[in-house]
């Protein structure tokens, strides 16, 4: 088998650069930076492009501030020793507190959605209903948000695919037919997707819609400015007000901040820096926050992993990376009961697959020699609906960098437990030859009943169960009462005046679906009514 | 706070061997070291990198020493490529490791690492692996993670794992 060879598409943004967009690199070396605009917003992902596209629109004038650097087709090498480092958060090794769980962000314009998968579920039903009740979030029914979610679909193509599932993905389906439990197709951003599978190291296609080729191009088309490998380290308030962001320059490594100052005065901040960074940010600048709120509750989809060999090849480098999913491991169970799941495939690369297969020497060397027919299934526990969780908290190290403490608790590691078995059962019946849960020295299994009699013995904990994450949500939760909430259901955060917060760290439980289109009609919704505030003022002003 | 203490201690008296300039006699030739790794560090994730992947690596003696490395000088990258926090971390793990009673008492490593047979390396990594501590365990990842990766993102792993890489885009070396 041979690597395809691609030709090389238009590079719309590095175009878009050459004709002039206002964007600086704060790792070069210059005078410190000094910037005025309407609004600064911190972050370029999936909340930051939306605002800076809806504001940019509205003839307000928009500075991004992004810690990564500005990467595009032309630079994407499709290797994962490349991508990681340069398009990753902590080289895709971020770690929570106890190292337990290593997570998955973007650090580069675009934030996750340069790099994410393209799975696009609309907000589940369940989560809306708990929002409402629990919550008081009576704008974020079906009904409110669905004018919303029609604008970002439209705009970001997210339609069903209607290709057929590479063979891990087919695996899912395949297994879930025989277990007769629902398995459907899930919905894509993407626009001539060549079914290549490398979304996580940056589509060198450009075909998927990130916010790299689509709001944050509009918003530089209109006059914003963007500013590169630029850290932003505090909000500086005067009363009820922020007045000014400043941070500093990223060093030639990119990995630290350097010597470079910058300073953004605005008459409004958006903070959309992802559910780590937002909460760091705001705990860094002292923001008022009466009941300590910020940093708190913070949910991560805590993610189990199971392999199996199979014995055709599956190639799962190959291929849209996650095209099924069933939740049927959620749907059977009301959200405040035992905690549920949703299963996904998860695309199989050379570094992804032997970082996460357990163990070393021998056993290690042997399950790498199956990779080509290695499938994978991922089982997404949905945290944050019951008082068994309650999820992690951000804090600040020493160094001012933000980091979370996820803590688990006996109820999360029964949904582990439940979600290991149903994962075997279903790599089982797709006709899997051996099953390896990831877990412990990495054990794996020749049939159901084997792996089953395992997995009930298995003492689940820290650093003994690797769990990985790569949705990282809540941390400044968005609520009419600011007893309980961070963020008013308009996004403005509750004791200033004019900060508000767009992005995952908004939700007050975990989504319970991979989060990227549910951050997206969020942050648009918050981006227009900001846009119709600040515009008429600014024509009378 | 008492692991912090710990390793504190294991950076100050990593300080204080290296300024009496007690270092571990080599048999090897010692792998050259990178901008992250220093010596200390080069040598052990060398003594390492055989017993982490042992059965992965090229089976021919000069095909080893190339591939061996480049994992060291894969993982001096990605430890250069962290933040300060992770990147000081990693310093600290690497630094108590240098210590020789540190080395016997902790790891459970009789030899000086550039000296450690793979069976005595294999059994560090069991050990730690396995550990009820999980300071040990979390030891254990990054080593995993860092070497494992090394090894896997470089080309000349691919062809035994039957990965034919990436898409090659047209214009790209």
């Amino acid at each position: 088998m041979n690597a395809p060879v691609l030709a090389r598409v238009r590079d719309p943004v590095r175009e878009g650069v050459a004709s002039g967009w206002k964007v600086i690199d704060a790792s070069k070396p210059g005078e410190d930076l000094a910037l005025e605009c309407d609004v600064a917003i911190v972050g370029t992902g999936a909340g930051g492009g939306m605002v800076a596209e809806a504001l940019a629109q509205a003839g307000i004038s928009v500075v991004m501030i992004e810690e990564g650097g500005l990467r595009t087709s032309s630079d994407f090498t499709l290797r994962e020793a490349d991508a990681y480092p340069d398009l990753y958060q902590e080289s895709a090794a971020r770690k929570t507190a106890d190292k337990s769980i290593n997570i998955l962000q973007g650090r580069c314009v675009g934030g996750g959605t340069t790099v994410n998968w393209t799975s696009s579920f609309r907000t589940p039903a369940a989560t809306l209903d708990h929002w409402v009740r629990t919550y008081g979030l009576s704008t974020f029914t079906a009904g409110a948000l669905a004018p919303w979610f029609d604008t970002v679909e439209k705009r970001l193509s997210i339609t069903p695919w209607e290709v057929a599932p590479n063979p891990n993905n087919d695996a899912l389906a395949r297994g879930a037919a025989r277990l007769r439990i629902p398995a459907a197709t899930i919905r894509r951003n993407v626009r001539g997707c060549a079914d290549l599978g490398y979304c996580g190291v940056g589509c060198v296609l450009n075909a998927k819609q990130s916010m790299l080729v689509t709001t944050i191009p509009e918003a530089l088309g209109r006059g914003a400015t963007l500013v590169t490998r630029a850290r932003a380290e505090r909000l500086v308030m005067r009363g009820d007000a922020v007045v000014a962001l400043e941070g500093r320059g990223m060093d030639a490594s990119g990995a630290s901040p350097g010597s470079r100052a910058f300073t953004v005065r605005a008459r409004s901040f958006v903070s959309a820096a992802g559910a780590i960074g937002t909460p760091g940010l705001l705990l860094r600048s002292g923001v008022p926050d009466p009941q300590g709120l910020v940093g708190r509750r913070t949910f991560v989809h805590p993610t189990l992993v199971s392999a199996a060999i199979m014995p055709d090849r599956i190639d799962g480098f190959a291929g849209a990376p996650q095209t099924v999913f069933t939740d049927h491991y959620l749907d059977t169970l009301p959200p405040s009961g035992p905690i549920g799941f949703k299963l996904e495939a998860a695309p199989i690369h050379p570094i992804l697959a032997s970082i996460t297969l357990p163990g070393h020497g021998a056993t290690h060397a042997a399950f790498m020699r199956e990779f080509a027919h290695l499938h994978v299934l991922v089982a997404l526990l949905r945290d944050g609906f019951h008082p068994g969780s309650t999820g992690g908290t951000v804090r600040l190290r020493e160094d001012g960098t933000p980091l979370l403490d996820y803590p688990f608790s006996p109820y999360v590691w029964d949904g582990a437990r439940r979600a290991f078995r149903a994962m075997a059962d279903l790599q089982f019946a797709a006709g899997a030859k051996r099953v390896m849960p990831i877990h412990g020295r990495g054990e794996a299994y020749d049939d159901s009943v084997q792996a089953r009699r395992a997995i009930d013995a298995f003492s689940l904990a820290p650093l003994v169960t690797p769990v990985v994450s790569a949705h990282v949500m809540g941390g400044c939760a968005i609520g009419p009462d600011p007893r309980r909430a961070c963020v008013t259901p308009e996004g403005r955060y509750h004791h200033l005046s004019n900060l508000h917060v767009a992005d995952g760290s908004l939700f007050p439980t975990s989504v319970g679906s991979n989060p990227q289109l549910t951050i997206y009609a969020v942050a648009a919704r918050i981006g227009a009514r900001l846009a119709a505030q600040l515009a008429p003022r600014k024509a009378s002003g | 706070m008492r692991r912090r203490t710990f390793l504190t201690l294991g950076v100050a008296g990593a300080a204080a061997l290296a300024a009496a300039g007690w270092f571990a006699t080599r048999r090897h030739q010692p792998l050259p070291v990178g901008r992250a790794l220093d010596a200390d560090a080069t040598a052990i994730v060398g003594a390492i990198a055989p017993a982490m992947l042992d059965g992965a690596l090229p089976t021919r003696a000069e095909d080893r020493a190339a591939a061996l490395r480049e994992v060291v000088a894969g993982v001096d990258r990605a430890v250069g490529g962290l933040p300060d926090a992770a990147r000081h971390e990693i310093g600290q793990l690497f630094a108590l490791l240098a210590l020789a009673p540190a080395r016997r008492a902790f790891a459970g490593v009789a030899s000086p690492w550039s000296e450690a047979s793979l069976e005595e390396v294999t059994a560090f990594l069991d050990r730690w692996q396995a550990s009820a501590w999980a300071l040990k365990r979390s030891a254990y990842d990054a080593l995993h993670q860092l070497v494992i990766a090394a090894w896997y993102g470089n080309p000349r792993s691919w062809p035994a794992i039957g990965y034919p890489g990436p898409p090659r885009v047209e214009g790209n070396a």
